[in-house]
């Protein structure tokens, strides 16, 4: 049977591209190179004409839900709508055919965009000092834990070695920890689902090198202690970071650093709006307090004379990308603030106003564990005898990509909905009324979805036991 | 603004009535203090006023001149149609495929993108790629003391990217230098403590090493051996896997990326069946539905740090699908003959811009040393040369700050540029 692979759409001698012709003598590889380093079967990759490949790819992505697509209330993944003035941007040739190795003087317009988005960054988190270099918002954690580690090393102090993780977390936190050299510890929560702030106090001591806070919480709760767990952290001498995964619910309405946070990270992708391309490429831009700013990736941009260089902070962990981060989410999350300068504020407030509509509007049908005022997203629990599962894979069936699910793991069936700023109130009636029907549905009817996907539920065992991860 | 967010007033009054609040600002009650006035920020731009700033900073880089410049990116032919396929909604917009009913485009790209790496690698399994080369290759120094369950410790030369040796040692990984003589490095004596022995083949300086002397070295020591390599040389070079290598790794922008300042990109990583349990990252596999119907899921997903939180072997939560994909799209277009030709054409090229400049005198850094498209040459000034290139229109190698310039050839460069070149830096002095 005729596969549905790209190769197997293929036949040898088929091509999909064609080359400029060669106008210098051809090297004979054999001459030039050793005999053992030379390939000796070529790769088994797809031989197809072009035709054949964007019919493929295009009927592939057909197979796949976007936010161009279908509502897409991923928790904690903020999948809001991407302006393609941002994609015009970074398809801009003045910055596409960009080297990075290029000399600074002839990469001024790109320095002054990093530049800019440095301030920017600034601004909305109020720290004083950025870098845009992680490339992803795991690595941006990484990053700021390591630059932790780095201000204890440089003071000489080794006793720090701990990081502690509320249990509301992102799996990346404790990973993080991990990945920098500490040991981690869970912290427990109080009744609304915040840090336990006598448990940290307890906690809290000469071993503790910093909390990983996310505010809101994965539970979409403000932590409304964070000023009085910082105070407890700073006492110890110890640091608070902020995973800034939530920032879409703080844009203009509350600033990390004014609150004592001292180093968080952005995702880029998901605050301003870079797509998520299918999980990835992102950008974790970090921002961090004065004492920090030292141990920063190298490099930054920093204004320079008339223009922009590149600077090494004096204490810095070095490089965690090969370059100067993914300038294209930076270029694209640039032009995006520069869209909405100060009425950012106004996409949090939307945000949050989309979340509690939803609260509002599920309440008595679904349990919702923490039911106070959340942020911009809001985590809820089927009625009972249903599981997040069922319900989720409901959803799909009526046209929505479901929330994020058994997401945070504090919270049992938990379904995380994030409906962002850009969902129209209809949009969000029709989904908290398929919401209240699928609850209405019975645990039978909802094991069988979904029905009208390119796919049935899927044998996930079935892949780890026999795993075939290519072709 | 508003055109992203479609809320009215009334829409806006009616749901804070749903909600049982009076006012938008009631809704943060909770974050006291709040953040008071207004964010210090330029005013509110429409998409024209945007997109010309954007383009008067653009006017301001160096951009789409010949370009000479590589050491890690590389100025490559970029097909069309991968523009077209990846500006598709349906992938620009969609998140890591948790949803797999509803994400088989993404996840059967990634299983492509899979097969594709380790068709060119040699190597059983690859994962779904990671942020860049650069972090690929400190994942695979990581990844080398789990499986051998040593401490952190990786030999390597200079013939490793610079930067992608900074960053193994951000993730505090200790490295053992190895002798580097006449181009090629010298992996007779790698200490038996160590849990990875690096090879990049090409290497920084653009040339061919020995991967399998690495991988036999690394094997003595009971080591891993971690082959860098840039993709498009795997065309006409052995596949790693089938010279010894235990891991391959590498940077997949010259498969169709744009240079864009640097990135995005994405890092690949393969490596053996048997070690696929310490591979970080997301893996792509093969399923089937409840109706027997083949499909494609995310799997050994106990090894990631949403199911294993510390005890994962990385805190790497996302691939670079939609870069990936750019590879996938462009390996499918160029095919193995395709890839292959890329591969001569610029080989082809850079000889002979080598061979015109030892004519003119110049003397590579390494003349007896095997390379593909790049190497180094020693000029009296680089710096002069450089600024001699630029004003002829044409942006020079990478100044290695030693009396030499790293030089970059790819399929791109015509003849004339070639010989323009080697007027302009002769001229220079």
């Amino acid at each position: 049977m005729l596969g549905n692979l790209i190769r197997d759409k293929g036949r040898e001698g088929r091509r999909g591209y064609t080359l400029p012709r060669p106008d210098v003598k051809s090297v004979s590889l054999e001459k030039v190179l050793p005999k053992g380093a030379l390939r000796k079967e070529k790769p088994k990759l797809a031989e197809v004409d072009e035709p054949t490949v964007v019919r493929h790819y295009t009927n592939l992505s057909r197979q796949n839900w976007g936010i161009d697509t279908n509502f897409y209330p991923l928790g904690s993944c903020t999948m809001k709508h991407n302006p393609r003035a941002n994609e015009a941007a970074a398809n801009t040739p003045g910055f596409a055919g960009l080297h990075p190795l290029q000399s600074e003087s002839q990469a001024q317009g790109a320095l002054q965009v990093m530049h800019e988005l440095q301030g920017f960054l600034s601004e909305v988190s109020g720290f004083p000092a950025v870098s845009l270099q992680p490339l992803a918002g795991a690595q941006g954690e990484l990053t700021s834990i390591l630059m932790v580690k780095k201000f204890f090393e440089d003071a000489g102090d080794d006793a720090r070695t701990t990081v502690l993780v509320p249990s509301t977390a992102h799996g990346t936190n404790p990973a993080t920890a991990t990945m920098a050299g500490f040991g981690s510890k869970e912290i427990g929560l109080d009744e609304h689902g915040c840090v336990d702030v006598e448990e940290l106090r307890e906690m809290v001591d000469e071993t503790t090198a910093a909390l990983m806070i996310t505010n809101p919480n994965t539970c979409g709760v403000y932590e409304r202690n964070m000023v009085e767990i910082a105070e407890v952290l700073h006492e110890a001498g110890a640091f608070l970071y902020m995973d800034g995964a939530n920032m879409n619910a703080n844009l203009g309405r509350m600033r990390p650093a004014d609150k004592g946070v001292d180093v968080m990270h952005f995702n880029l992708h998901k605050t301003f709006s870079t797509p998520h391309g299918g999980g990835g490429p992102g950008s974790g831009a970090i921002a961090c307090s004065e004492a920090l700013a030292p141990f920063r990736p190298d490099p930054v941009a920093e204004k320079s004379g008339d223009g922009y260089a590149f600077v090494r902070p004096d204490k810095s962990i070095g490089r965690v990308a090969g370059f100067h981060g993914n300038f294209g989410q930076v270029l694209r999350a640039w032009n995006y603030i520069k869209m909405h300068g100060p009425e950012l504020r106004d996409v949090t407030d939307m945000a949050v106003l989309n979340a509690n509509y939803i609260r509002a509007r599920l309440r008595g049908t679904y349990r919702i564990p923490y039911d106070e005022l959340c942020k911009h997203e809001v985590v809820v629990q089927p009625p009972k005898g249903k599981k997040a599962l069922d319900v989720a894979k409901g959803l799909i069936d009526h046209g929505y990509h479901p929330p994020t699910i058994y997401f945070p793991l504090v919270v049992k069936e938990a379904m995380l909905i994030e409906p962002t700023e850009t969902e129209s109130k209809e949009t969000l009636d029709d989904f908290i009324g398929t919401m209240l029907e699928l609850a209405e549905s019975t645990s039978e009817e909802l094991e069988e979805a979904p029905v009208s996907a390119p796919t049935r539920r899927l044998d996930e065992a079935r892949a780890a036991r026999k795993l075939k991860a290519r072709w | 603004m508003a055109r992203f967010t479609p809320h009215t007033e009334d829409d806006v009054r009616e749901m804070l009535e749903a909600i049982g609040v009076e006012t938008l600002d009631d809704l943060f009650s909770d974050v006291s203090p709040k953040f008071e006035g207004e964010l210090n920020l330029p005013p509110a731009l429409s998409e024209y006023e945007a997109l010309s700033d954007v383009n008067r900073l653009a006017s301001k880089n160096v951009a789409g001149l010949p370009m000479f410049l590589g050491a890690g990116a590389y100025d490559r032919i970029t097909p069309s149609s991968i523009g077209a396929i990846i500006s598709r909604g349906e992938f620009l917009t969609s998140y890591t495929p948790y949803q797999p009913e509803i994400s088989q485009g993404t996840l059967q790209t990634i299983f492509e993108f899979q097969s594709v790496i380790s068709e060119l690698t040699g190597l059983e399994i690859s994962n779904a790629s990671v942020y860049d080369g650069a972090s690929a290759v400190a994942e695979a120094a990581l990844m080398t003391a789990r499986q051998t369950k040593r401490e952190p410790k990786v030999a390597v030369s200079p013939g490793l990217n610079p930067r992608y040796r900074e960053v193994i040692e951000t993730y505090r990984v200790d490295i053992v230098e190895l002798s580097y003589n006449d181009g090629t490095t010298d992996f007779s004596e790698v200490p038996d403590d160590v849990s990875g022995v690096f090879v990049q083949s090409p290497n920084y300086y653009g040339i061919v090493e020995d991967v399998e002397a690495a991988a036999e070295a690394a094997h003595r020591v009971g080591a891993l051996c971690v082959a860098v390599c840039d993709p498009i040389s795997l065309a006409v070079l052995e596949g790693p896997g089938n010279l010894g290598a235990d891991v391959a790794v590498g940077e997949a922008q010259p498969l169709g990326m744009p240079l864009l300042f640097g990135g995005p990109y994405a890092g690949y990583m393969a490596t053996r069946q048997e070690f696929v349990r310490q591979l970080p990252g997301r893996i792509c596999g093969e399923t089937v539905d409840t109706e027997g119907k083949l499909a494609y899921v995310l799997t050994l997903r106990a090894r990631e740090q949403d199911i294993r939180r510390a005890r994962a072997n990385s805190n790497i939560c996302t691939n670079q699908a939609l870069t990936a994909l750019v590879a996938t799209v462009y390996s499918s277009l160029m095919g193995p003959e395709g890839l292959r030709e890329v591969a001569e054409l610029s080989i082809s090229k850079a000889h002979y811009l080598a061979e015109r400049l030892q004519e003119a005198g110049f003397r590579l850094r390494y003349p007896d040393a095997p390379f593909l498209w790049e190497f180094a040459v020693e000029l009296p000034d680089v710096s002069r040369a450089n600024q001699a290139l630029l004003e002829n229109g044409m942006v020079g190698g990478l100044d290695l700050g030693d009396g030499a310039m790293l030089v970059a050839v790819t399929e791109k460069r015509t003849r004339e540029e070639l010989d323009a070149f080697v007027e302009v830096v002769s001229n220079a002095g």
